[in-house]
């Protein structure tokens, strides 16, 4: 049975290092396995967040050799034999202890959001909507809430005064489905300029590129509101039209 | 068994051990050259124009010194000190420069390859990072009217292509006809797959089911859009290639073989 060098991030707020673990790794297992065989065997006072092993509850992100991936869902058959694997806490959110951050900064900017408000109902006393007006909210209504994307967002990664105005790309997939629902109301552009920095993003796509869900955080999210903001406040032809017509 | 490995948890540029330098050295490398190879074309001012082929770095032709004058007429030249006669390639090379400067695909390969904000995916960024909320960058918001210079620019050499079938001895099929049709193609799918004409075409509304033309519009385009990065590279590869075609067989160096 093959040996798994693991390089585990041992320690707290105030400090710590990675810790190697010499692990049996069986066929199948993935990198969630080998924390659990590890915690059972040689260190049961690592902390480690997780839930489903399914892919499905977002709970068990980490950096695994340097890349945000979900422990779970990270099969140990794509590492070379016999080279260490590095497995660290998510590095943009504040280390509770050794695999688990606090993330309350995502819920926070999600109480921001301006609630969904739906236009009047058909007189039939009913909302009707057609699949292809859909669609697009519903492929962002996948999000597992893993908060990978956070993570690897370069504005609040390496710069943690942007947390006080920048929503992220996990917030921007939220209000993304709100403005594209076909029965909402509400106009969140100027709080998404304004308030929720999305001038900050330069569309590097690292968010598309984590996302387990396979969600294009980018082309089909942050780029259409970015474009939605320069309709409002970047267009000069729309603007005249707007004055012209009266039209919002 | 366990030991001590003294780090802390994210010090230093990454925890990456894959090359993850590979891909925006590799922008660097081939975005580089073709901007060396177009900047260097265009100060040519010469062998862009063998008939019926004119390359597409020149057309537009729009200076009264053209070769082949695009619309019949051509403006006065001018003069730069040093730099003497201004090439007419650059009066139009801003054109589709910008299209290409401002494109949301560019922007991403050249903020992680030449702006390294950040090189790549959980690699550390540089320092003072204010992203597209300042002046210039700013004015990347400005992308879809570089858009609408782009289609003209698609018209222009669709009939620079058109006339490639027009050869002195009458009609006619080179390889060089081939080679402009393909860049046009090409060109065309890298225009019309932008995100912003995504958007115009009908990514702006909330109800699509009220505006099915706009709606079957839009799901092409975004079909297109999922191929935007390869339609990128192939146009902005395709429209050297065929300069530099066209000014070989100018020079000499290479013939055009006629298949009609």
């Amino acid at each position: 049975m093959p040996t798994a060098i693991m390089r585990v991030f041992r320690g707290d707020a105030k400090g710590g290092g990675f810790q190697e673990y010499r692990v049996p790794a069986e066929e199948g297992m993935v990198v969630l396995d080998v924390i659990h065989e590890i915690q059972a065997t040689q260190a049961p006072d690592l902390a480690v967040r997780w839930n489903c092993k399914a892919g499905k509850c977002g709970s068990c992100s980490a950096e695994v050799n340097g890349k945000p991936r979900l422990m779970c869902m990270t099969r140990m058959n794509i590492f070379p034999e016999g080279e260490p694997i590095t497995v660290a806490p998510m590095r943009t959110f504040p280390l509770i202890r050794d695999l688990v951050t606090d993330v309350s900064f995502n819920f926070e900017m999600a109480k921001r959001v301006p609630a969904f408000r739906p236009r009047p109902r058909d007189p039939d006393g009913t909302y009707r909507m057609q699949q292809e007006d859909i669609d697009r909210p519903q492929e962002f209504h996948k999000c597992i809430e893993c908060f990978l994307c956070q993570n690897v967002c370069h504005v609040i990664r390496d710069h943690e005064d942007n947390k006080r105005h920048f929503a992220g790309p996990r917030l921007f997939v939220r209000y993304a489905a709100l403005e594209m629902h076909p029965l909402d109301t509400n106009d969140r552009r100027e709080l998404l300029k304004e308030k929720m920095g999305l001038g900050f993003c330069n569309i590097t796509k690292c968010c598309t590129e984590v996302c387990p869900e396979h969600i294009k955080i980018t082309d089909n999210a942050i780029i259409p509101l970015k474009e939605r903001v320069v309709d409002e406040y970047y267009d000069p032809v729309l603007w005249l039209v707007r004055k012209l017509t009266g039209r919002k | 068994m366990s030991q001590n490995v003294t780090a802390s948890a994210h010090g230093g540029l990454t925890l990456r051990s894959d090359p993850w330098w590979a891909l925006p050295l590799t922008v660097v490398v081939f975005l580089g050259s073709f901007i060396v190879y177009s900047t260097w074309a265009a100060f040519q001012n010469a062998h862009y124009y063998v008939p019926p082929y004119l390359s597409p770095f020149y057309s537009p032709c729009i200076s009264k010194s053209c070769l082949h004058l695009t619309f019949g007429w051509g403006l006065p030249e001018f003069s730069l000190p040093i730099i003497g006669i201004v090439s007419p390639a650059f009066l139009i090379l801003a054109g589709p420069g910008f299209f290409r400067l401002t494109c949301y695909y560019y922007r991403k390969a050249y903020y992680r390859s030449f702006w390294l904000a950040p090189m790549a995916c959980a690699v550390r960024d540089r320092s003072g990072y204010s992203g597209e909320t300042r002046f210039p960058l700013i004015l990347q918001n400005l992308h879809r009217y570089t858009w609408y210079v782009a289609v003209f620019f698609i018209v222009v050499l669709t009939w620079d292509a058109l006339l490639a079938f027009r050869f002195p001895d009458g009609f006619g099929i080179g390889v060089g006809t081939i080679v402009m049709w393909i860049n046009v193609i090409l060109l065309a799918a890298y225009t019309f797959s932008c995100h912003s004409c995504r958007h115009v075409c009908g990514g702006v509304l909330d109800v699509f089911s009220k505006a099915p033309a706009r709606y079957r519009l839009w799901r092409f385009i975004t079909r297109l859009n999922e191929r935007h990065p390869v339609y990128a590279w192939l146009s902005l590869f395709f429209v050297g290639f065929t300069d530099l075609y066209i000014r070989l067989v100018s020079m000499g160096i290479i013939r055009d073989w006629r298949i009609l």
